[in-house]
């Protein structure tokens, strides 16, 4: 397959959200700080502008193919499938880019992006390290600095991801406020954008911060929709009938979902951390157990307390432990046009194992909480359904996670 | 006229500057927080800014992060906040009192119900370090009605445009940020604040309170003479954290930076 759709931006038909200010309904906007207010209308001018950029698609659908590996392949999971007995399951390989997830299709995007806008820093804030490790690689490529926020609690669980990233030549930053997760990595890197504005960009991984992050990163990331539609028709003549992804801040899921949005047969379930379980609170799942308000910079669900703090939030994939979540999403649950599920730590286990043993692929844990899920429903549908898991990432860098937990020793 | 315009307003008559204290509630301990609001007001605070706790403040350095995490380990909270400023209020109903945070435990207790407990208690203004004048349109007509000043904060990118606009939906006082940069930074330059003081002045009339990087009294007396008076926000806090369990100590150092501010202001 040729890549006509890895830049083809033009906007679904009806659905056109956000609006100009950011706005998905009521979730979204811009709600930072007076210093980041000019930087922050800067970005949104240029990348409304370059959007439309011959010359920039072109240099972005180039790095897409060229360096990133697109398009992914799609692969029909045949005896996942016959094990579960139902519906039949196919995986969007976003663990086939280049780095080894989905993240890379953003950085390359914002990269290219500041390197138009004169900027000659970079900074980012990571979980899993999947994201500081994808700006950390186009950073290299472009000869730009490069900061990396990073929780010094996923510091010691993604060690491997934190080691790619200084061998790229990025700082990174442990960091030991607040719950030092990703969250608090966030926080980190705002700190850092406000202070050094002028040449610095802040390359955000997920579909959450201040408008034109989330409508940003969602367009960088849709091509994974956009391709998944063209190579399921070919395939089997159809659309899938439902989409599944893990959803943590909501990068990968809205990749997926949004040139879907339209097409209101196929049913979008997103699938978030329920840890320990929703009920024990020990969870990351905002959508399923929390309510509106305003972090980092948007309107969304939060995991917060009685008093509007923040807390904690608990999953075994670092990637997916954040009280937040896009505000799309928030937009998409409300409106009912996509619908959210979770997947306990154990789940998601089990379906790290079905899928490494059964298929011969090792999913990285936030995926595997999407596999888990797509298993159980797969059972609840006929034969000749057929749903479509974005593999966001492969798991490579969760081996010692899973050793530790397992008891493994290597 | 608010209690804050009044305040203002008097200073500016007497050719005096503002010298306003901002410190985080419960920190380092509830009890504290009260008794340490009238010292500062001896101390010679004319207004004074009161910090609620967030778990996230992303818009403050490492002190005053702390500050928080200490206040937020005895509980406190907006709700809380409240609290101290109805218990301020029993003794002292002339200094005004701004509260200074973020904005969701504010989403979190409902616009309208923090409106009028605020009222109630006796808050004069509400400053949101991030609600920009874009996302404010609900809650501005409710502090509007209760007579609660939005202060809105200036920063050195603020365009014209933007100064124009928040001296138009700005009550009480405009805050400038100093520098670009997080609470307790220290690389303030006095000529590029007095530069952007000149042009926020042609756009607006209301008062202009400059804060970040205030760190003595030889910073305060040379920042207040580019504006209407000084916010000291990052050096008290940092007093407060060295004192450690020893409160009284606190106190004093508090004080006696203040006092010292004061004088200077003053000469």
């Amino acid at each position: 397959m040729r890549s006509k759709a890895l830049t083809n931006l033009e906007l679904t038909e009806s659905y056109n959200l956000p609006d100009q200010r950011g706005h998905f309904g009521p979730y979204g906007g811009v709600f930072v700080a007076e210093t980041l207010m000019l930087p922050i209308s800067e970005l949104t001018e240029a990348y409304y502008r370059y959007m439309k950029d011959k010359e920039f698609l072109a240099e972005l659908d180039y790095d897409l193919q060229h360096y990133v590996g697109r398009p992914s392949p799609i692969y029909h999971a045949e005896r996942l499938s016959r094990e579960m007995g139902g519906a039949q399951i196919f995986l969007k390989r976003e663990d086939l880019n280049h780095t080894g997830a989905h993240k890379v299709n953003n950085t390359v995007g914002q990269a290219l992006l500041a390197k138009r806008m004169g900027k000659t820093r970079i900074i980012a804030e990571t979980g899993a390290g999947q994201h500081g490790v994808a700006t950390a690689t186009v950073a290299a490529r472009l000869g730009l600095e490069c900061v990396v926020y990073m929780g010094s609690v996923d510091v010691a669980r993604q060690a491997p991801n934190v080691l790619r990233m200084k061998l790229l030549g990025a700082k990174v930053v442990p960091v030991e406020s607040g719950s030092k997760t990703l969250k608090d990595a966030l926080n980190e890197a705002m700190r850092d954008w406000v202070t050094n504005v002028d040449n610095t960009f802040y390359i955000i991984g997920t579909v959450a911060g201040p408008h034109p992050y989330p409508a940003m990163v969602r367009d960088f990331q849709a091509v994974i929709g956009r391709e998944s539609k063209e190579q399921m028709l070919e395939m089997t003549g159809h659309n899938p009938d439902v989409l599944v992804a893990c959803v943590g801040g909501g990068s990968n899921a809205i990749g997926l979902f949004y040139p879907f949005i339209d097409d209101h047969e196929v049913a979008m379930h997103g699938v978030e951390a329920a840890g320990d379980g929703i009920a024990t609170g020990r969870h990351s799942a905002p959508l399923s157990a929390g309510r509106p308000g305003v972090l980092h910079g948007n309107r969304t669900y939060l995991m917060e307390d009685e008093d509007g703090e923040i807390i904690e939030t608990h999953s075994i994939s670092a990637g997916l432990d954040y009280p937040g979540v896009g505000p799309e999403h928030a937009w998409l649950k409300d409106s009912g046009r996509a619908h959210y599920v979770s997947i306990t730590d154990d789940e998601a286990m089990q379906g790290f194992h079905a899928l490494t043993r059964l298929e011969g692929i090792i999913p990285a844990l936030e995926s595997s909480h999407a596999i888990a899920y797509a298993m159980k429903l797969a059972t609840t549908l006929a034969k000749d359904k057929t749903i479509l898991v974005n593999l966001s990432g492969r798991g490579d860098k969760d081996i010692n996670t899973i050793a530790a937990r397992e008891g493994i020793s290597l | 006229m608010s209690r804050i315009t009044k305040t203002l307003e008097n200073l500016k008559q007497a050719g005096r500057k503002a010298l306003i204290p901002f410190i985080t509630a419960g920190d380092p301990s509830p009890a504290f927080t009260v008794p340490a609001m009238h010292e500062m007001v001896k101390a010679g605070a004319d207004i004074i800014e009161l910090g609620v706790p967030f778990s996230d403040p992303m818009a403050d350095g490492p002190v005053i992060q702390r500050a928080s995490e200490r206040a937020l380990a005895h509980k406190m909270s907006l709700r809380k906040v409240l609290e101290l400023v109805r218990e301020f209020r029993l003794q002292d109903d002339a200094t005004p009192v701004v509260l200074m945070g973020y904005l969701n435990p504010v989403e979190s207790l409902g616009y309208q119900n923090f409106v009028d407990k605020a009222k109630e208690v006796g808050v004069d203004g509400i400053l949101t370090v991030d609600m920009p004048p874009e996302e404010s349109s609900e809650l501005l007509p409710m502090l509007d009605k209760a007579g609660i000043d939005p202060i809105f904060l200036l920063a050195p990118n603020s365009t014209e445009e933007r100064i124009a606009k928040m001296g138009q939906l700005g009550r009480g006082y405009l805050y400038y940020v100093s520098l670009k940069g997080v609470t307790g930074a220290s690389h303030l330059n006095l000529g590029d604040v007095e530069r952007k003081i000149k042009e926020i002045r042609k756009l607006t009339s209301l008062p202009i309170e400059i804060g970040f990087g205030v760190k003595n009294a030889e910073t305060a007396a040379a920042v207040s003479k580019l504006g209407d008076g000084v916010v000291v926000g990052s050096a008290l806090v940092g007093k407060i954290e060295s004192a450690g369990e020893d409160t009284s100590l606190a106190l004093r150092d508090i004080t006696d930076l203040l006092s010292s501010m004061r004088k200077s202001l003053n000469a």
